[in-house]
């Protein structure tokens, strides 16, 4: 089993979700959260970070898109969005958590 | 005796990830009461503070956006928004909110005061502006 990385940044402000996918190995899950969801977002000049780190899981949390007004038909194909029960279910499933803040 | 300055608020942060676009609107808000001319400018993520469609029910966070559309009412007279910014963020004017503006005096009415510019005209804005308060 691999870590489980929150991401709770914007990429066009802090270089958190870089760091966290640099550091992370394969197999690695990769969740954004609070304003880390802008990662998310399709048709970005930070889209190319997530399409392009194919060896790692990423995943979304489903309020915090809808509360930023991130349709999810906006979201990068391959980004699992997740409720707070999916975010338990990754945290159970994984090693451990590492927040990058 | 008229001494209106032209203020500019500055707003280059998400919207609920911090706490500085909610705390900008509440001192435009409370500017209001002061009579100057009031334009606010929004550059990098600033620009996700005009995004539509934001629905907090599921967040336990309250909604400011509809505070936003109501600008107009408190003074604010232009809403600028810096075009790289939204294109970096694949973002388009059409998904930004709209924001009236109505003068009760002259009854001249604008549809929407928000207006993306470029970088020349940003920085010509910021240039004119007598105070800028950044956020």
């Amino acid at each position: 089993m691999a870590d489980l990385y929150t991401v709770n940044k914007s990429p066009f402000e802090k270089n958190s979700l870089e760091g966290a996918i640099k550091f992370s190995g394969e197999g690695a899950s990769i969740l954004l959260i609070e304003d880390g969801v802008y990662g998310a977002s399709k048709g970005t000049s930070a889209e190319s970070m997530i399409t392009g780190a194919s060896d790692k899981k990423f995943y979304a949390l489903k309020s915090d898109l809808k509360a930023r007004g991130i349709a999810e038909d906006r979201v990068i194909d391959g980004v699992e969005l997740v409720d707070y029960a999916g975010f338990v279910d990754l945290v159970e499933n994984t090693d451990k958590v590492q927040a990058w803040l | 005796m008229s001494d209106i300055k032209k203020f500019m608020y500055l707003n280059r942060r998400a919207p609920y990830g911090t706490i500085y676009a909610w705390e900008s609107l509440e001192v435009v808000l409370i500017g209001a009461a002061f009579d100057q001319e009031v334009s606010l400018m929004f550059v990098d993520d600033g620009v996700y503070q005009l995004v539509k469609g934001s629905d907090t029910s599921e967040s336990d966070m309250k909604n400011f956006m509809p505070t936003y559309r109501t600008l107009g009412d408190y003074g604010v007279r232009h809403m600028f928004v810096d075009k790289a910014s939204l294109e970096a963020r694949g973002l388009t004017a059409d998904d930004l909110i709209e924001v009236e503006w109505e003068d009760w005096e002259t009854e001249e009415e604008v549809d929407n005061i928000v207006e993306v510019l470029d970088a020349d005209e940003v920085k010509a804005k910021m240039a004119d502006s007598d105070v800028v308060f950044s956020f």
